[in-house]
């Protein structure tokens, strides 16, 4: 089982997520943009956040937890400090994006879906990232990297290791 | 007058003229034309999920795109729909297929053999084989919970428990989770139905067509009490389970099977077979004089009835704030355990120890109430096992009696006799009104003639009544309000939280129209529900049986009077509260592991 949030470390983060759905009182259908923002604010969705919206909005938990886990651009488990998104859309992946996410697999030592333990890296593959002409794509956070061959890889990361 | 403007459709040929806001599915059924449904729970669920209610149709030669789900599909002047064409029949037959591929199909073993609505379905449809084999949603039961089951490999996705356990009841347990193939309906963070704050009335029990939701059974725990032959088992039957039990053996819905009842039980085994009726005397007795204590001497108003266990988790769950109002009555179930395992049982000289209490009750929720740690006297368990009406069926099936030749019998003695008013308490409204009885007679100091209370029956979702009788002499005017479902006794709380509305008594039930549409009843299907209303028919049963009875108020029941005479000498003593009595808690709803710490970041935001 997952781990408790620190919750006496959180309060702040509680306070903003509060002061947002307090915010919105009066608008209908808020959950979205709720799930939205505690993501932005924790990273993830954990059962603390999921029981601290139901609370303050009087929705259900199970409907909650049914729309944070129906889109997957929410997630129930820690992100990583930088998301690795890899293209694996058409055009990247006959440009051999599988390589390029082998060779990431390796070298963080993760699967797809997963953080590194010292949770500086999540890895995920993503459908067409829109720059098909720089196949094969990947991005970290906000950043595209085009063109990519397996052995770019390592430089890559060590530029996000410090 | 309203006039409700109607429009002109035709269906396979037939024209009818129906209220414009009529769906096809209503329009077909007045037209005669029978149209398959699986999701549809009329009123509850209306969305048009499992496409088994498809029409071809078109509005004035003007066709329609592709096959519309007829139960959301609104009727329009001049509309013309087919219900039995080729393409009609082979995507209702596809889809039905396409369902199964994903339904665990251990139907010779399933709870719900001769009673699934897929099932029937398929018959029907004439499915012979299903051409569509892959991978299934693996079978894991959760049956943690003392009530209810989850099977999610039999879950076929309809949404008829989410939209009655939210819409109905206005709670929200369970709701579709993930998304796509590994869609699951399921209470949030997939807890077990133990972890959760439900209720357990049992009402998607009641919606589910097919044994994704049921029961946890208790019948090898019972048919094991009987065969030991160091137990001496005794049985008391709700007042409800005699207006649905037939019902399990075909019987029109709300058929009274009071004297079959009891010569079933006889058959089965039991070495007593006793009424809940009668402990649903006493509690009149206990909750009638606590109810002009604390009208009396100034105690906490308005007092709210006890007897619903899903009501009493409901309460300590979700308004805390109303457990000091709570009378601290058990309900009658318990009140019937703790009675039969001391005064009975020593009037019998049996020893408290080798008796098995067995209760049958309409109610899922009663066997999580059974075994709540506080329900018992001196370490001796008030009731030891909670059946269904449902499992008592079963029982009857497995034992081979012939139930609907049997001739009917009476209960046994003492604690099997009964007034009226115990009988009523089945149905919504019917506490209130046993204890109206009982409550007018003690002020008025006469055997009042008037007593049906006919404010307080019906289905209207929150009743109000109030009446005016004298206490200490003065002319004193007591309002009361009855509530059933959960959502309608939200209505009720909230309103009395407010300030808007005040109360001296309340009789609240978890599940709508009360017991007698208790989550333990016997099952009737969607398309039965549209012809008949189980909460009228069944409450009707009791009301008739109420007027054949010689006592119709509690305190004229002559073994009530003795039990105090002999035994507990007043209401609301020494000894009634050691026995009858009981106290509740807040219960925290979905706890954290860290919930101390939720709880002072709570506090902290404030």
């Amino acid at each position: 089982m997952q781990k408790g949030l620190d919750l006496k470390a959180k309060e702040n983060e509680f306070r903003e997520l509060k002061e947002f759905i307090d915010s919105k009182r009066d608008t209908k259908g808020i959950l979205m943009q709720t799930l939205h923002k505690a993501q932005e604010i924790f990273g993830y969705l954990p059962e603390e956040v999921q029981k601290f919206i139901s609370i303050e909005t009087g929705m259900p938990m199970a409907e909650i937890y049914g729309v944070a886990t129906f889109y997957t651009q929410f997630t129930l488990t820690p992100k990583g400090e930088h998301t690795i998104g890899v293209c694996l859309g058409t055009a990247c992946y006959v440009k051999n994006a599988q390589l390029v996410l082998d060779k990431l697999i390796k070298e963080l030592g993760i699967n797809v879906g997963e953080t590194t333990e010292d949770g500086l890296f999540t890895l995920d593959a993503t459908r067409c990232l829109g720059c098909c002409g720089l196949a094969p794509v990947m991005m970290i956070d906000d950043e595209v990297y085009g063109k990519l061959e397996p052995k770019d890889i390592p430089d890559i990361l060590n530029k996000y290791r410090k | 007058m309203l006039v409700v403007e109607k429009v002109t459709v035709t269906i396979n040929g037939i024209e009818v003229k129906v209220p414009k806001d009529y769906t096809v599915l209503m329009a077909a059924r007045e037209a005669g034309i029978d149209i398959p449904t699986l999701c549809y729970l009329k009123d509850v669920n209306e969305i048009a999920a499992c496409r088994v209610c498809v029409v071809e149709a078109d509005v004035n030669g003007r066709p329609l795109r592709n096959l519309p789900a007829s139960c959301v599909l609104k009727v329009e002047d001049g509309m013309n729909v087919r219900t039995n064409t080729p393409r009609v029949r082979e995507a209702v037959k596809t889809n039905v297929e396409l369902i199964l591929a994903n339904h665990n199909r251990e139907c010779l073993t399933c709870q719900r053999n001769g009673t699934c609505e897929l099932q029937k379905l398929c018959n029907e449809l004439g499915i012979e084989d299903i051409p569509y084999e892959g991978e299934k949603r693996p079978q894991i039961v959760d049956a943690v919970s003392h009530s209810i089951v989850r099977d999610a490999s039999k879950c076929i996705l309809c949404g008829r428990c989410v939209s009655t356990c939210t819409k109905v009841q206005g709670i929200g347990i369970l709701d579709f989770t993930k998304r796509g193939f590994e869609t699951e309906v399921a209470p949030a963070f997939n807890h077990s139905m133990a972890d959760v704050p439900c209720t357990y009335c049992g009402q998607c029990i009641q919606a589910c067509p097919v044994a994704a939701l049921r029961e946890k059974t208790n019948i090898d725990d019972v048919w094991q009490a009987i065969d030991d032959p160091d137990k001496y088992v005794v049985v008391q039957t709700a007042p409800a389970v005699r207006a649905s039990l037939g019902e399990e053996f075909g019987l029109p819905v709300g058929t009274r099977v009071t004297g079959k009842m009891v010569a079933a039980l006889r058959r089965i085994g039991f070495n007593k077979v006793f009424d809940t009726n009668f402990s649903a005397d006493l509690t009149i007795m206990e909750e009638g004089t606590e109810l002009l204590g604390r009208v009396k001497n100034g105690g906490k108003l308005p007092m709210i009835t006890s007897c619903s266990p899903g009501w009493i988790r409901y309460c300590e769950m979700y308004y805390p704030e109303f457990i000091d109002n709570l009378s601290t009555c058990k309900s009658p179930q318990q009140m019937f355990g703790a009675i039969a395992k001391s005064y009975w049982a020593k009037k019998a000289g049996i020893d408290p120890k080798k008796i098995v209490v067995v209760s049958v009750m309409p109610c899922t929720s009663k066997k999580t109430e059974a075994a709540r740690p506080e329900m018992q006297v001196d370490g001796i368990r008030d009731v030891d096992i909670s059946l269904t009406t449902r499992e008592l069926g079963d029982m009857i099936k497995q034992a081979r009696i012939d139930f609907l030749n049997l001739k009917d019998e009476k209960f046994d003695k003492v604690l099997g006799e009964y007034s009226g008013a115990g009988v009523i308490f089945g149905a919504t409204g019917g506490v209130m009104e046993a204890a109206l009885r009982t409550v007018a007679d003690i002020l008025t100091e006469k055997d009042l003639e008037s007593i049906e209370y006919k404010a307080v029956r019906g289905i209207e979702g929150v009743k109000e009544a109030s009446v005016t009788l004298p206490i200490d002499g003065v002319d004193t005017e007591i309002k009361v309000a009855v509530a059933h479902g959960t959502k309608n006794a939200a209505k009720v709380l909230d309103a009395v939280k407010s300030g808007e509305k005040d109360y001296h008594f309340i009789e609240v039930m978890a599940c709508p129209g009360g017991c007698v549409h208790g989550g333990g009843q016997s099952h009737v299907s969607s398309k039965a529900r549209l012809d008949v209303n189980p909460k009228v028919n069944r409450a009707n049963a009791l009301y008739e049986e109420d007027q054949s009875m010689e006592f119709r108020k509690s305190h004229k029941n002559p073994e009530i009077k003795k039990l105090y005479d002999d035994y507990l000498k007043e209401p609301n003593g020494h000894l009634s509260h050691k026995l009858l009595h009981t106290h509740y808690e807040k219960k925290e709803i979905y706890p954290l592991q860290n919930e101390e710490e939720f709880k002072e970041l709570m506090e902290q935001l404030i």
